[in-house]
């Protein structure tokens, strides 16, 4: 069985842990065995929050090797320039959900806010496929992790993983409205 | 869903999907762990987590979030003493705090067993340092076990146990943070639970239990033969592993690094063998004689420290092997944890010819994102006040917790930082002799109890001269809202807050000054009391956890999200907002104009304040949730 690495990037409190650990069900619920781990500084406290997923391995090291990741999942534009820098690998993809929260150093006025364009042309030099995801009648931002997943499936950008698989992983997760409100998005 | 505390009981053999640290609790139910204590810090919180997640009526042991790690380890011994297999756990530099009791530990005759649990951290990832705690284990004779995923803390856990138990022992099993918060498919095994005995077994008949004088000597001698038992154990436990095909080029290690070494070598052919130890101390001597003895060339990759490489080195003088023998060749190899990237650049430094160099393309330009106090955080509206107030000679002395943050930029708040409790003592020496530089030094609640207090006390006893702002929000924030003396419950029940004025009150402390941090005009005449008394005073600055406090909201139905707004007819720019109160709810746009961001804000309006033109508007209804999501 080959490897397929999947990287996830975004800021504390968009959801990441969720989303990686679905898609980790997901595959377990298709057949394929996988590993992964969270990473998460100081806190979640809006800094950076990463978490790794290799499909194909039953026991073995959760961290990717530097620019050995088949998918890079991000959930803000900033995050998926450094998902790109630091992981992707060359012939790989990226997919994000296109919402900005500022760094710092764009707030005071020190750095320059990334644009779309910009990502756009980095993928391009690294020579990976973007995928840009963008739902303007979403009003619950936190609901923008299921919304890249709804992609990810449509695209099926994780080989080998069913619709039924994703809904069974949801199932195993969330309960009540969360459960309801999320698969509706997923299916509609 | 799947309910993580029916999972962890569950009788039969059973598959699923863990955390390490979820893996553990399993383990602590099958080996029949009576009493678990801990105190909160990154990477463990997430073992409380999953105990959480069992009805208090059915679990199986006894746990509670202890003060600190000190005395969470004194509960555990003393409950193992008594008869029960204990743990304890805590993060990598709770064991600085823990050490005066832990290092006792080996001298006694547990009978009970106690395992304490360790989250070390290399790579410092949520810690002040990336210590390497086997030393402790080396000073106190304490065994170490090394697990290396999910799959290993629950079967070392299951050893531990079980040495701690025969042995009458501590034992340590030592999780890295990517072992903590790993995730695998795991095959766990039944769990029969042990008839229940509450019978106080404690004898002194057991002990020594007290060491002084003449019973030091049998005390040691005793962790001595112990060390030399589990020893034997370590070279013959089915827990050492060797993987790889090279009889020529050998490498010896532990734990995650071991995977980091396969993941590495899977790429190459002829791989080395590696040899992986369950036990990092004490070393399995005849386990790595005999690999030495049959390798020309054996590289120690060993994360952080380089105790098992003078060992074996020294081994192999005594013994005469001529095996060439490589550990760590410069100042990096000391550093950040053995990730694939890490070992793969090391072992392309010893072995070339095995491992080619990588290519990293040249790095793009991102804005770093560090953490940062939330929307609507409390302490971030102290900083701003408290900064408007003090002088850019005078010093401030920063504590641990969420608060740490105003360190960074716009507030520039806390120029020192040490560790827990530590910012009122240090503050005191700061104000020695100092006739021109107001010293103020910050803390939380959950420090204040942790190991604060003897600091807060001297500097009353010795009439030190600094005034101490008390950043009460009401939980431990930083590492995910435990309860702590003050919360009025603790994990397990209601319980009467300890208030923080009144102890305060009760050591003399004549100087208190309280104020809710959002009247920030208000936080700055108080501290401007404060700052003119001459001697220690504190301010108590308070606000709950907007997090926490808006998490617990949004879980009732019909919650109402509301947000400010910016006037931008009124708004001059000034940037106030964005770029000095700094809440990363604000959005700086590249013409100047600045706008809300709706994912972010939590209409707490803490900011309006702040504003010189008044450009920020009232709070109004975003949306309503009528089911909790
Ligand atoms: C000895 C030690 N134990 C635990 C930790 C982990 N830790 C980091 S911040 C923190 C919380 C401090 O809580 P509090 O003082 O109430 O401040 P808050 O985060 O709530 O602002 C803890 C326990 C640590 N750094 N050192």
């Amino acid at each position: 069985m080959t490897t397929f690495n999947i990287y996830l990037i975004g800021v504390g409190g968009q959801g990441i842990g969720l989303l990686s650990e679905i898609i980790l069900r997901a595959a377990d619920h298709s057949g394929q065995s996988a590993v992964a781990v969270d990473t998460h500084g100081l806190a979640q406290r809006g800094g950076v929050v990463v978490s790794q997923i290799r499909l194909g391995i039953a026991a073995g090291t959760p961290l990717i090797p530097g620019h050995q990741a088949d998918l890079v999942v991000s959930l803000e534009r900033h995050e998926a320039m450094r998902g790109l820098d630091s992981a992707a690998r060359p012939g790989g993809t990226l997919i994000y959900y296109d919402t900005v929260w500022q760094p710092l150093g764009v707030r005071t006025g020190e750095a320059a806010e990334i644009s779309a364009e910009d990502l756009a042309a980095a993928c391009q030099e690294r020579q990976v496929r973007l995928v840009s995801v963008h739902d303007p009648d979403l009003t619950d931002a936190r609901q923008q992790n299921m919304r890249v997943l709804k992609t990810i499936h449509q695209e099926g950008l994780v080989p080998g993983i069913s619709q039924a698989d994703y809904l069974q992983a949801m199932d195993d997760l969330m309960t009540g409205g969360m459960l309801a409100s999320n698969r509706k998005l997923f299916l509609d | 869903m799947k309910k993580m505390g029916n999972m962890l009981l569950t009788r039969p053999p059973f598959s699923e999907i863990v955390m390490g640290n979820t893996a553990l609790v399993r383990a602590m139910i099958e080996t029949g762990t009576r009493v678990v204590t801990s105190y909160p810090g990154s990477p463990t919180p997430e073992i409380a987590a999953a105990i959480a997640s069992i009805p208090p009526d059915e679990r199986p042991f006894y746990f509670e979030f202890s003060t600190n790690e000190k005395v969470a380890t004194e509960v555990a011994y003393g409950a193992a003493v008594n008869g029960h297999l204990a743990a304890v756990f805590f993060k990598s530099v709770g064991l600085n705090v823990a050490a005066d009791t832990f290092v006792q530990l080996s001298l006694m005759n547990i009978i009970g067993g106690l395992v304490v649990i360790l989250g070390d951290d290399p790579g410092a990832n949520s810690s002040q340092n990336e210590q390497d705690n086997r030393h402790y284990a080396q000073l106190s004779y304490t065994p170490v076990f090394e697990p290396a995923d999910p799959g290993e803390a629950y079967t070392f856990y299951k050893a531990a146990a079980k040495l701690a138990r025969t042995q009458h022992m501590p034992v340590i099993l030592r999780l890295t943070t990517h072992v903590c918060h790993a995730k695998a498919k795991l095959a766990f095994d039944a769990w029969r639970p042990h008839p229940r005995d509450d019978t106080p077994r404690f004898d002194p008949a057991n002990g020594p239990y007290i060491p002084i004088a003449a019973n030091v000597f049998p005390m040691k001698e005793r962790a001595l033969e112990r060390l030399s038992a589990v020893r034997t154990f370590a070279e013959t436990t089915a827990l050492n592993r060797v993987s790889g095909t090279s009889k020529r080029r050998g490498i010896i290690t532990t734990g995650l690094t071991a995977l980091s070494a396969e993941a590495v070598l899977a790429e190459t052919e002829d791989t080395p063998e590696v040899l992986k130890l369950a036990l990092s101390y004490p070393l399995a001597r005849e386990t790595v004689r005999d690999f030495l003895a049959t390798h020309e060339e054996v590289f120690v990759l060993e994360e952080l420290d380089n105790l098992m490489e003078m060992e074996i080195k020294s081994l192999a003088f005594d013994a005469g092997l001529r095996t060439k023998i490589t550990g760590k060749t410069d100042q990096a190899a000391w550093m950040g944890e053995y990730t694939p990237d890490k070992v793969r650049h090391l072992l392309y430094q010893v072995w070339p010819d095995v491992v080619p160099a990588a290519s990293t393309p040249a790095p793009l330009s991102v804005p770093e994102r560090p953490a940062q106090m939330c929307p609507g955080c409390g302490h971030r509206s102290a900083f701003h006040a408290i900064k408007a107030v003090l002088a850019d000679a005078d010093i401030t002395v920063a504590d641990i917790g969420c608060h740490t943050l105003g360190y960074l930029p716009p507030y520039e708040m806390g120029q020192l930082l040490m560790c827990m409790g530590a910012s009122t003592a240090m503050g005191s020496g700061l104000g020695l002799f100092n006739q021109t530089r107001r010293v103020v030094a910050f803390m939380g609640d959950s420090t204040f109890f942790h190991a604060a207090l003897p600091g807060v006390v001297n500097a009353l006893f010795n009439r030190h001269n600094l005034t101490l702002i008390l950043m009460e929000n009401g939980t431990t924030a930083m590492t995910g809202h435990q309860d702590h003396a003050a919360s009025g419950r603790n994990f397990n029940t209601e319980t009467v807050g300890i208030p923080l004025r009144q102890v305060l009150q009760g050591f003399g402390i004549e100087a208190i000054f309280e104020v809710d941090t959002y009247q920030q005009a208000e936080l700055g005449r108080r501290l401007q009391e404060a700052l003119a008394v001459k001697g220690f005073s504190v301010v108590i600055a308070r606000h709950p956890c907007m997090l926490k406090f808006t998490r617990e909201q949004r879980r009732r139905p019909n919650y109402q999200l509301r947000q400010v707004g910016v006037d931008q007819e009124s708004c001059v720019q000034s940037h106030a907002c964005v770029a000095r109160f700094g809440c990363p709810s604000f959005v700086r746009h590249a013409d100047g104009r600045v706008s809300v961001n709706p994912d972010l804000c939590i209409g707490d309006a803490s900011c309006r304040q702040t504003c010189p033109v008044e450009a920020i508007t009232k709070p109004q209804i975003r949306s309503t949730e009528e089911d909790p999501p």
